[in-house]
């Protein structure tokens, strides 16, 4: 019997009513049924997020904040009632703690350009991990040049596990802030999070959490995680490109300077001196992405409408179901084989590199990512230049991962 | 199968395993990095010129996709014998063979072996690289003290 006959322990996870929800998944790639294994990229838009932008832009849309007329107070209250949903969503204490953004990138550079040139100074030190994105790695480096501070890397293992005894030995009294994923994007790893933060919270170091790839895929508690900061993007979330969180404790987001300013952030204006408000708006200078917050706020009803920890579950299974079946492909190498992983699959082959890989798989209908996943020390760590990348999400089935199963075939077909 | 066999022909499934002039030149007096950052695809190409200008040999070697390595590999088979103005027409026309419009039909009894490459112009995206070593062999040419870069 294989895997695909199973019964799945949730018999009330019905995948094909979900694929409904995601109009584009009934289209097709180089004429195939389109396979969209690259949601670790960009994840598909349900219909209900794609009907609100649309019901707002045709009759709820204003600018927010100034207008003193319905619609924009309405849609004001559109907006606040979104970040509200995002304090519910995460778990924070107040909605003050929300601020919007464009994506995690922008998030971590917010706090990088506000709290890092505030609090940091020569020789002082940030500590990172060795699977982090790009987008956790060059807003502190880029810190670092220019505060005369040392960027630290925390080790992982073979699997692509955080070493949690290196890590800890890494922190001392110069050490200012952790910033590390809460889930890897190449790798896939669920690192310990709440434990790195009571590690680092133990000496007083606050800790940031790129929870860009968490989100989507398992229940978050920034409360619960006790982290100072929380960074994620909308578009990964099944929400419009273009709107992103930045998660940080009041105290923290108070003490903290603005970030771009201009409009919408300030209380008042004169030529001699400027006065902002507080934290959120502090951070949101300009008309923000008011539809994309909008959009927002439908993503996080559709999920939790499903449920993250059934939406984990059924991502689990498939998980463990692809890991069997490419493990018997001859000549792959999973890369990525923590205990706790999330359902992304980067792998390997021997006879073929990865660009051509996804080529083929492009040409049955596969959508995956080749390269180095914006992660190019994590490529360096196990030796590769690149791999390919299958993550799988809440509408992907195991009948999808038999297409890809039959495609790599041909690969080695071509390639063997 | 039909489409990929299109793009992977054997020429090039064959230059991609036994690839051609791979190695280090040990009497080459021009030299170039190539680099195709968001493949992750790193080549050098090291070349002995004459006094004319002219590619007495060449040598290739790092680590690519099958068609990075196919050209790379084609190519260095190509440019023997040839000066520095035959190599930029060359690259010319190869460089119109894969970013053609698909439905054009191709016609270039020129480029020899070099066609089989035409089957590229359906993938946008690898244009990068079948054409990451004409461009580092155009660097080591000019002597660019630089990484030549597909971006």
């Amino acid at each position: 019997m294989s895997a695909a006959d199973a019964r799945h322990p949730d018999s009330e996870y019905d995948v094909a009513a979900i694929r409904r929800d995601f109009p584009i998944l009934g289209s097709t790639n180089r004429g195939k049924p389109l396979v969209y294994f690259d949601t670790a990229a960009s994840a598909q838009k349900p219909q209900s997020v794609i009907d609100a932008i649309v019901d707002f832009y045709q009759s709820g849309y204003a600018n927010i904040h100034r207008g003193l007329y319905q619609l924009s107070v309405e849609a004001t209250s559109c907006f606040e009632a979104g970040r509200e949903k995002v304090r519910s969503f995460l778990g924070a204490a107040h909605a003050s703690e929300i601020v919007f953004v464009r994506n995690a990138t922008e998030a971590i550079n917010l706090v990088s350009m506000s709290w890092g040139r505030q609090e940091l100074g020569p020789g002082d030190e940030i500590v990172i991990s060795a699977m982090e994105h790009h987008a956790n790695i060059v807003p502190w480096q880029q810190l670092c040049l220019e505060k005369n501070a040392v960027l630290r890397v925390a080790p992982m293992n073979d699997r692509g596990e955080l070493e949690l005894d290196a890590f800890a030995e890494l922190l001392n009294e110069r050490t200012k802030l952790v910033a590390v994923s809460h889930v890897s994007n190449a790798l896939g790893s669920i690192n310990p999070a709440k434990q790195l933060v009571e590690i680092a919270h133990a000496r007083n170091i606050p800790v940031l959490l790129d929870g860009a790839q968490a989100v989507p895929h398992m229940p978050v508690d920034v409360r619960d995680l006790d982290c100072d900061f929380y960074a994620f993007s909308g578009h990964k979330l099944f929400a419009p490109s273009g709107i992103g969180v930045l998660y940080g404790k009041l105290e923290l987001l108070q003490a903290m300077p603005p970030f771009l300013t201009g409009g919408e952030m300030i209380e008042s204006v004169a030529f001699e001196k400027t006065t902002f408000k507080p934290p959120p708006h502090r951070f949101e200078a300009g008309t923000p992405d008011i539809a994309g917050v909008v959009g927002l706020s439908a993503a996080i009803d559709y999920l939790t409408g499903i449920g993250l920890e059934r939406i984990a579950a059924w991502e689990h299974e498939l998980l463990e179901y692809a890991t069997l079946a490419l493990s018997e492909i001859p000549g792959l190498r999973i890369i990525g084989t923590a205990e706790k992983k999330a359902a992304v699959l980067s792998f390997v082959l021997d006879s073929a590199h990865p660009h051509d890989v996804a080529t083929i798989l492009d040409q049955e209908g596969i959508a995956v990512r080749a390269g180095h996943h914006c992660a190019q020390p994590v490529m360096e760590r196990f030796g590769v230049p690149a791999t390919t990348r299958a993550s799988l999400s809440l509408y992907n089935t195991r009948e999808e991962v038999d297409v890809m199963i039959r495609a790599l075939h041909q690969v080695l077909e071509l390639f063997g | 199968m039909d489409d990929l066999r299109e793009l992977y022909q054997a020429t090039i499934l064959d230059h991609n395993k036994s690839p051609r002039n791979f190695g280090k030149l040990p009497l080459a007096n021009r030299f170039a990095k190539g680099d195709n950052p968001i493949c992750g695809d790193k080549l050098q190409i090291q070349l002995e010129v004459d006094g004319d200008d002219r590619v007495v040999d060449v040598r290739f070697d790092g680590k690519g996709c099958a068609i990075s390595t196919a050209s790379a590999s084609l190519m260095t088979e190509f440019v023997k014998g040839c000066r520095r103005e035959e190599i930029d027409e060359l690259f010319a026309r190869f460089h119109a063979l894969v970013t053609g419009n698909p439905s054009e039909s191709v016609e270039v009894p020129e480029l020899g072996k070099l066609a089989v490459f035409s089957g590229v112009r359906e993938y946008p995206v690898r244009v990068k690289c079948a054409t990451l070593c004409w461009h580092t062999l155009r660097a080591a040419l000019s002597q660019r003290d630089e990484i030549a870069r597909t971006e």
